[in-house]
């Protein structure tokens, strides 16, 4: 489990890019925290970067999307997923990753966990 | 349309030919491409594919599942040599030639080249001279930048791809030095301030660079040894490399009925002087601009093909310019349109971090924007510039309107 950030530090629409290798973004959308591999599958730019709209991220360079849940991306020019992470929130309110193992998609764990209004009921993922 | 052929298989070809099937054309699709490669990317050939980051099976731009749904016929390694006047034939340097109803021109640009250099008449080829735009040109680059030796590479033309290129020669550990005709690269299209800005990045990473002067020839029998320019020095050099710009692959179009200006000229929807031809990417001029943009290709020929299918122009292809370049760890972005008289401020970051964003306004109204190291603000602006938000006014009364459609 690695550490990113203070749920109050992560307000909603925003991203925060974990250094780890290879790096992590986690997301906050309107209803979950969502963490996927950083780099974009397609070349190199750095998703936390990006444009999110509801589940899906727009990769800042040349506009691929991916979705927040599976990884997958859902237009060219990215043609290969990526990785997705668990993402649990502690009883602090502290976020937490938990690195998927394995290639993209392989791990086939579910994405989307850990909504941010569980938070203070001790939810996690 | 029974058969329709792309002449060009690379980026605007590839995405026209999806944007076909996209749509639902199911009729013969036959793609033609002079280069034997099946389609793969360009941009990394000057950054990540010559510092060796980027290795050749990463540049493909398709795979073979979506090769064999396109279901098309691949004539590559084809030159296309002629279109005839009702634009309904293809010559090709086979001696072949192929009938098609509708046809997508998308064969790029070319690099121009340094009188001397070519291997027309006349004139020497020498060894150790470049220029970059295919898969073999970098190739052939990168086997003189990998020998283990430091080399004195000087790159002639100090534009985008020219910078890049002196970038990744640095990241090899080679001497380089950039010639530029002009007072300052990149001076049109990204003005004065922020063109001394980009040029500075030359110096920041032990570059010299040598404005205002052209160069008057090349210096060696069989191989270069240096470069004269027109203020009578002479650079010593082991590699040259010339970015001095491209130009519109329209040769193979002499004598067809199509009207040709620095490009094929197409209307607002990429459709030319007849209705079953249509052009994207580079080689095309729609509605009298030509970009020899990444994404310009990638964008236009879904409403080229469109038109195309529909025998007129019922949608435009003109999307916000927009294009990027990696220099020395720095990545550049630019959207919008700038003009002459615009000015340009910073709204985010400083220069001297090398990481900011700057606006491009006229008359108070932002037209562009560029960024270094800014990818997060430039993203959200270049959206709203998409959109056509670019006034306050204008988002104000975007604003009104929405909320008066919610009170509905
Ligand atoms: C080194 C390099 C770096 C770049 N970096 C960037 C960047 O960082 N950002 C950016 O936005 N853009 C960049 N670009 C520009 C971008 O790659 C081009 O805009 C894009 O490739 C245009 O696609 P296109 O399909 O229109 O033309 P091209 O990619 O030029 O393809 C045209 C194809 O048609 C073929 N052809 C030509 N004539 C004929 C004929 N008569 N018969 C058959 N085939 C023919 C050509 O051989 C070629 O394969 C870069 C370009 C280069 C060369
Ligand atoms: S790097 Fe993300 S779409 Fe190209």
């Amino acid at each position: 489990m690695i550490p990113v950030c203070h749920l109050d530090d992560l307000p909603e629409g925003e991203s925060v890019r974990v250094p780890t290798e290879p790096p992590i973004a986690v997301f906050r959308t309107e209803e979950a925290l969502y963490a996927i591999d950083d780099t974009c599958s397609h070349q190199d730019a750095s998703l936390s970067e990006g444009w999110l709209e509801g589940c899906l991220v727009e990769c800042p360079l040349h506009a691929a999307m991916f979705d927040l849940r599976t990884g997958q991306p859902t237009c060219l020019p990215a043609r290969r997923p990526v990785r997705t992470h668990r993402v649990s929130v502690d009883d602090s309110g502290f976020v937490h990753v938990e690195v998927a193992a394995g290639a993209a998609g392989a791990a086939g764990t579910a994405a989307a966990v850990a909504a941010a209004r569980a938070v203070g009921e001790g939810v996690s993922a | 349309m029974r058969t329709v052929a792309v002449v060009g298989a690379s980026l605007a070809g590839l995405y026209a030919a999806r944007a076909l099937r996209a749509q639902g054309y199911d009729g013969r699709l036959v793609i033609i491409g002079d280069e034997i490669h099946r389609p793969y990317d360009r941009p990394p050939l000057s950054k990540e594919f010559l510092t060796g980051a980027m290795a050749e099976d990463q540049l493909a731009l398709s795979d073979a599942e979506e090769e064999s749904e396109l279901d098309a016929e691949w004539l590559l390694g084809v030159r296309a040599q002629g279109l005839d006047t009702r634009g309904r034939t293809i010559r090709l340097d086979s001696g072949r030639t192929v009938s098609a109803d509708g046809v997508v021109i998308a064969t790029g640009a070319t690099p121009r080249r340094l009188p001397g250099t070519t291997g027309t008449a006349g004139s020497a080829h020498l060894r150790g001279v470049h220029t970059l735009r295919t898969l073999d040109d970098a190739r052939a680059l990168r086997a003189e930048l990998t020998t283990g030796q430091p080399v004195q590479v000087v790159v002639v033309g100090g534009g985008f791809i020219g910078s890049e290129v002196a970038s990744s020669c640095v990241a090899l550990g080679h001497h380089v030095t950039v010639v530029e005709a002009a007072p300052l690269p990149l001076l049109p299209q990204l003005g004065d301030a922020m063109a001394t800005i980009c040029a500075a990045l030359h110096a920041d990473h032990g570059v010299e660079l040598v404005t205002g002067t052209g160069v008057t020839a090349l210096r060696g029998t069989d191989t270069v040894t240096g470069v004269l320019l027109d203020d009578g020095r002479l650079l010593p050099a082991d590699v040259v490399v010339v970015g001095i710009g491209a130009v519109p692959g329209t040769r193979w179009l002499k004598g067809s009925a199509l009207a040709l200006r620095d490009g094929v000229l197409c209307d607002d929807g990429g459709v030319t002087t007849l209705p079953q031809v249509v052009a994207v990417g580079d080689v095309a001029r729609v509605g009298s601009s030509r970009a020899e943009h990444w994404t310009n290709a990638t964008e236009q020929p879904a409403a080229a093909v469109r038109n195309l299918l529909a025998g007129r122009t019922v949608e435009t292809a003109r999307p916000l310019p927009y294009f990027w370049s990696d220099q020395y760890g720095v990545r550049i972005q630019f959207a919008g349109r700038r003009l002459p008289c615009c000015t340009v401020r910073i709204t985010e970051g400083s220069t001297d971090e090398r990481s900011f964003l700057a606006v491009y306004e006229r008359e108070g109204v932002t037209v562009g924007t560029l960024a270094l190291n800014r990818p997060r603000p430039f993203m959200r602006l270049r959206r709203e510039l998409a959109r056509g938000c670019r006034t306050p006014a204008a988002a104000a009364a975007a604003a009104a309107a929405a909320a008066a459609a919610a009170a509905v």
